[in-house]
């Protein structure tokens, strides 16, 4: 296989900053979780009358 | 609409001759520009002259974006935006007022950069007309991209690094065609300059058209 | 009501549902068959020899760079006309993705025209330019968002940007485009990224295409979901305050008027 160097370098830069970012976002939403309270975590409302 | 378009350019356009900031800093920060790209390209005549349409395009766009942060920290300053949201004015004639004075603004700069790009880099205008179209066009295309943004960061901490990172990818296009246009304009390169002013014209209109638009939705942020 | 808002749940929450849980093993079992489709089944390409093989995440990342910078343009149009809360942290979210593929792609774009056109960075090729111009320009809208923080409204100033931004696609791609003109002559290396490609080579990009879209739909569940959590944080924390307040007055009161009755007794 010819220019292995560049293959491999452009399969690993795309799938490692994916998977980076990825870790990042779960992090941040485990961290979020734990800090809002059950009744507000709803994902899909699209308004905020129900609640406060 | 025109009438209340015309007041609050008049009235931003008297704020700007009273204190004097166009003519007393943003002339000579385009003469400064223009002289520290001579510099940077090491004084060569033959590399300015080639380079004059794109040096003069980025000139205007640095002095466009200091102009706009100026017109609209006069606004926030005294929470004149306040009243404008206030008064019974429609959000696209004080955009289009905006917009008039920072293009007039603008158009005053450039006769200065004009002077500085014939007698520093040795630009010959060979064809005036498609040069002042070009450039009037461009300007609009400017001033109105350039109100829009300027309202919208106004309200905002840090707009004085937000407004150009917002603003000038925008602009990249307005750059581009202005820069091919006075190519021609000048004679440095053979290209139709007319298409490349057409194109401008388009942005104008479209960016006028979507600040126009946009302005009412954005007053009434901050409600 | 203060019981509610004190109530602190119990840590270990994700944003994860079963759902996402699904799409990120068939999306792990998918990259793993693309890996074997790109690297095994499929031939080297004539002309770009095994550079091909970039190819299977290059077009499939710009795809998704595109697919979310349209689904924030989407979304912002929906803040402005619905004022949705919902659709800001989509527009919001899809964004962010975006810029994530969108310097994917220039990277990857970047680290395949080295080996094709023997540098990284190709002025002629109208599609690395405008992916770049594009990916400024998100760079911009977020650091708007960043800036006006959450705020439990949806962002009026990031919709109108975002909406601009996502007609700025075919007018930074046109203008690039049409100022390539003057270097016609570099059109021949440019084109050398269209191979003809045969039956396997094509539906192994399909097939990676279809991956990345998964990835791209699952980010964006995830990433949607930190936002509406954000959102709540900053609502729950204002609420929070608010019956502290409430709280604090009552008690004052409340001492006001045992002390009001203990002077009357006095007297």
């Amino acid at each position: 296989m010819s220019h292995v160097g560049y293959i491999v370098a452009a399969w690993a830069l795309t799938l490692g900053v994916l998977a980076l970012y990825s870790v990042t976002i779960l992090r941040r939403g485990r961290k979020l979780s734990s800090e809002v309270p059950p009744a507000r975590r709803r994902w899909m409302s699209t308004d905020n009358a129900d609640h406060v | 609409m025109i009438r209340d378009a015309y007041v609050i350019a008049a009235k931003d356009l008297r704020i700007e001759l009273r204190s004097r900031t166009a003519l007393s800093q943003l002339a000579p920060f385009v003469v400064l520009v223009a002289v520290l790209f001579g510099f940077a390209l090491n004084a060569d005549r033959t590399v300015l002259t080639e380079a004059a349409s794109g040096l003069y395009w980025i000139t205007v766009l640095f002095a466009a974006v200091l102009a706009i942060g100026r017109s609209f920290s006069i606004e926030v300053d005294d929470s004149v935006i306040d009243m404008l949201r206030l008064s019974d004015l429609e959000p696209p004639s004080i955009f289009a007022g905006k917009a008039a004075a920072l293009a007039v603004q603008l158009v005053a700069i450039q006769l200065i950069l004009i002077a500085a790009v014939v007698i520093l880099y040795d630009a010959r205008i060979e064809d005036p007309l498609l040069f002042i179209a070009a450039a009037v066009a461009a300007t609009v295309g400017v001033a109105a991209a350039g109100t829009l943004y300027g309202v919208l960061v106004a309200g905002l901490r840090m707009r004085e690094t937000l407004l150009p990172i917002l603003l000038l990818p925008v602009l990249a296009p307005v750059l581009i065609s202005a820069t091919r246009a006075f190519d021609d304009a000048l004679g440095n390169a053979a290209v139709n300059g007319w298409s490349w002013c057409g194109l401008l014209a388009a942005l104008a209109v479209f960016y006028g058209v979507f600040g126009g638009w946009a302005f009412g939705a954005l007053m009434e942020e901050s409600r | 009501m203060t019981q509610e808002l004190t109530e602190v749940s119990n840590p270990g929450e994700t944003t994860g549902s079963s759902a996402t849980l699904w799409l990120g093993a068939v999306i792990l079992i998918g990259l793993v068959i693309l890996g074997w489709l790109s690297f095994v089944v499929t031939e080297a390409d004539i002309e770009l020899e095994d550079t091909v093989r970039i190819m299977y995440v290059h077009v499939p990342v710009a795809i998704m760079g595109y697919a979310m910078f349209t689904i924030c343009g989407i979304g912002s149009a929906m803040v402005l006309w619905k004022g949705s809360q919902w659709w800001d942290h989509v527009a919001g979210a899809a964004g962010e993705i975006g810029v994530v593929f969108g310097s994917l792609t220039l990277a990857t774009g970047m680290i395949w025209g080295r080996p094709t056109w023997g540098t990284y960075w190709e002025w002629g090729d109208v599609r690395l330019v405008t992916a770049l111009m594009l990916v400024l320009l998100y760079v911009g809208y977020l650091s708007l968002r960043s800036t006006t923080g959450v705020t439990g409204e949806p962002s009026r100033a990031a919709a109108v940007v975002g909406l601009l931004s996502v007609c700025m696609i075919p007018v930074v791609s046109r203008s690039v485009e049409w100022w390539d003109d003057r270097t016609l002559h570099q059109e021949a290396t440019v084109t050398k990224l269209d191979p003809d490609i045969d039956g396997l080579m094509l539906f192994t990009l399909v097939f990676g295409i279809v991956i990345f879209m998964l990835i791209g739909a699952w980010l964006l569940i995830h990433r949607f979901r930190v936002a509406h959590l954000e959102t709540e944080l900053e609502l729950y924390g204002v609420a929070l305050a608010v019956e502290q307040r409430i709280a604090e007055t009552t008690d004052v009161e409340a001492a006001l008027s045992v002390a009001g009755n203990d002077r009357k007794d006095e007297s």
